[in-house]
């Protein structure tokens, strides 16, 4: 009996604190707490640690200048481990534990999809800094990116391999777990058609596989002028590498997945004259770009990728539409972010549209003894038909 | 036809790598009557051994005697960490029932993995290239240098252990184990011995597979034994686990299917195949290709 009263007691009280510590509002206090979901580590470790150092650099900056509606912001990041089953648990993590008001995330496309619909639910604005699949923004009005979508990337480099490299069969070897791969594959494949080349073999890997040779044996055998190999970097660096040594002399094409520092530490020689679209060059003359590349060198001592420029410019395109927006409000916050027009971002000049998509060029950068080098930029009224 | 070559070629040079792999479980299993599922993570350990080796050793040439000093340094590695596994997590429950013995090694498996995760870093890691490279055209199939090294290596590593088992005094003894553990004691044999020596025998070989295949296939993470350790295990069910040369050919035979697999079906049945013929086998011929069927009387 005596037992039973004592336990009786100890959950009152359990229940008593647990309750007083969530009824804490949403967004009080004197800091704004914006949640950030990523891969820190994994095959695609680099896009998270890019997205997380720029994302940073960006709310520093901001801070700085004196924060948002006269507070600081306090950046969470959270890392889901190159899984895409783990973004669902973290975004949720930082939800209702760490009550952020907005959500940074993800660069993977298959990833901003498990999560998305937890944002949408619980109404906190998510900005997806750089995932490409259309599918991401159609989740729902809460739900918006700051980069271009596949459709577009696909035309790009269709465009590029059609028009400028002059090339009329490719083969395509695709990542099927990604959600991002096979959507770049089908629209790379529907506008090459359109522009009268043909895709001669498709082979398909997942990611975390290691070896390729035996889908690259068959599209060895039907002799593609060009292999178009939309996945992620770990896995490109060792097909390319794993293609020359079966005696594949055609360049690979890809899309931004392959923007990584350690792309040419996996790949080497072998990725010399390859291609791949992507959001933004460093040989971008504008100051706006060579700013944030120096400050971006100085501070983590690298040269800043794709991933980078955009965290950077979703982080400050989410401060702006809060002051814009003059709250943390949910409804407010994101009608503040589907506002954006003309932001002058290091990626290009962004407005949001009615898809909740940004509309911007692409660029189309050439591998070279380990560094890109900007080829050409191909706009988004080029790739109409 | 070419084509249906090189990926023999493939195949073989894939399958070689289960073989030596296969080699330690069916060596173990004939000695212990124990599946060691930790196999699969000595492999990795000694494909991590081989990295921080050539890291070490990494001249401006690629050279072959840098890649044959960190195959041996990662098999010495390995052989010592087989017997500490021996030692350590086996012997002290040896004279237990088989579930004991099999839920122990799930749990050195489960530990080395973790393990690895916290000492080496989940990221993947990627092989220095050691070997010059070297490749030969043979009609339209091209056989890598790395292909060639694991094929060759292999092949060289498989015939001195069959030496060491048909020809030498302690291989005699292994087979007398494996015959029967407790009649062997009383021949004077020092099963302990023996089976420290088994240990370290498939643990070498498993851990010349991971360098084998670090030079292969440049990318190296801490749970790369899982999937190759099964894998592996269903090679050495397929040919008779139990039985060395059943061992060998099991693993040929499951690395060509799944390289035609991949090659002529889809990738995504890629593992498919091979527990699809681990099924097979079990319901058609369970004792394996090469093994014998073992009455038990009562």
């Amino acid at each position: 009996m005596r037992v039973r009263l004592i336990v009786a007691a100890l959950t009152a009280v359990a229940v008593a604190v647990l309750s007083a510590g969530a009824c804490g509002k949403r967004g009080a206090g004197d800091e704004i707490s914006i949640g950030e979901y990523g891969s820190l580590t994994g095959g695609i470790a680099t896009f998270g640690i890019s997205t997380k150092n720029a994302s940073e650099m960006a709310f520093d900056e901001v801070n700085q200048a004196g924060g948002v509606l006269g507070k600081k912001i306090k950046l969470f990041v959270e890392d889901d481990q190159s899984r895409p089953e783990e973004a669902g648990t973290v975004v949720t993590k930082l939800i209702n534990q760490n009550r952020v008001v907005a959500m940074l995330g993800h660069v993977a496309s298959s990833h901003s999809l498990a999560a998305a619909p937890i944002c949408q639910a619980s109404r906190i604005p998510m900005i997806s800094p750089s995932s490409t699949n259309p599918r991401v923004t159609q989740v729902g009005d809460y739900i918006f990116r700051v980069c271009f979508i596949d459709p577009f990337q696909g035309a790009v480099m269709a465009k590029f391999a059609a028009d400028t490299l002059k090339l009329k069969k490719v083969a395509q070897l695709v990542d099927v777990r990604s959600d991002y791969s096979v959507g770049l594959q089908t629209f790379f494949r529907q506008h090459f058609k359109r522009l009268g080349g043909e895709v001669v073999a498709e082979q398909s890997y997942s990611q975390g596989d290691s070896d390729f040779r035996a889908q690259l044996t068959q599209i060895k055998a039907v002799n593609p002028e060009a292999i178009y190999v939309p996945g992620y970097y770990t896995e490109v660096g060792t097909i390319t590498r794993q293609a020359r040594e079966l005696g594949i002399t055609v360049p690979l094409l890809g899309g931004d997945g392959w923007d990584s520092p350690k792309l040419w530490e996996i790949g080497g020689d072998a990725l010399n004259g390859c291609y791949f679209s992507n959001h933004y060059s460093t040989d971008d003359p504008s100051p706006l770009v060579q700013k944030f590349v120096n400050d971006y060198k100085a501070k983590y001592n690298q040269v800043p990728d794709a991933l980078a420029a955009l965290a950077y410019d979703a982080a400050r395109i989410m401060a702006d539409a809060m002051t814009r927006a003059g709250s943390t409000n949910g409804e407010k916050l994101r009608d503040a972010i589907a506002a954006t027009k003309d932001f002058q971002g290091v990626t290009g000049s962004i407005s949001i549209n009615e898809d909740r998509n940004a509309v911007k060029p692409a660029v189309v950068l050439k591998v070279e003894n380990g560094k890109y080098l900007l080829v050409e930029t191909i706009s988004p009224e080029a790739v109409k038909l | 036809m070419t084509t249906f070559l090189q990926q023999l070629v493939n195949g073989l040079s894939l399958g070689s790598i289960y073989a030596l792999i296969a080699l330690g479980y069916t060596m173990v299993y004939g000695v212990l009557r124990l599946i060691n599922f930790a196999h699969g993570d000595v492999y990795m350990v000694g494909a991590y051994a081989g990295y921080y080796l050539s890291r070490k050793l990494k001249g401006d040439e690629p050279s072959l005697l840098a890649a044959l000093v960190v195959m041996l340094g990662a098999m010495a590695a390995c052989a010592a960490l087989g017997i500490v596994i021996e030692r350590f997590a086996y012997r002290p429950v040896r004279r237990a029932a088989r579930l004991t013995l099999l839920i122990t090694a799930i749990g050195v498996s489960l530990f080395l993995e973790n393990a690895a995760q916290l000492v080496f870093g989940p990221d993947p890691k990627f092989f220095p290239s050691l070997a010059p490279r070297a490749d030969i055209l043979l009609g339209g199939v091209r056989i890598t240098s790395e292909q060639l090294a694991v094929i060759g290596v292999s092949f060289l590593l498989m015939l001195a252990l069959r030496f060491f088992i048909l020809k030498t005094r302690t291989g005699k003894a292994m087979r007398a184990v494996s015959f029967n553990l407790d009649t062997a004691k009383l021949m004077g044999i020092s099963t302990d011995r023996i089976i420290a020596v088994t240990f370290a025998l498939g643990s070498s070989l498993a851990a010349a597979a991971g360098v084998l295949i670090g030079m292969q296939i440049p990318k190296i993470d801490p749970l790369m034994g899982i999937l190759y350790g099964l894998k592996a295990f269903v090679a050495a069910v397929l040919g008779g686990i139990g039985n060395i040369p059943g061992a060998v050919i099991g693993g040929l035979l499951i690395g060509a299917s799944e390289v035609m697999v991949v090659g002529y079906l889809s990738s995504t049945y890629r593992d498919a195949i091979a527990f699809a013929i681990l099924i097979l086998v079990l319901l058609l011929r369970p004792q394996g290709i090469l093994g014998r069927v073992q009455k038990e009387k009562v």
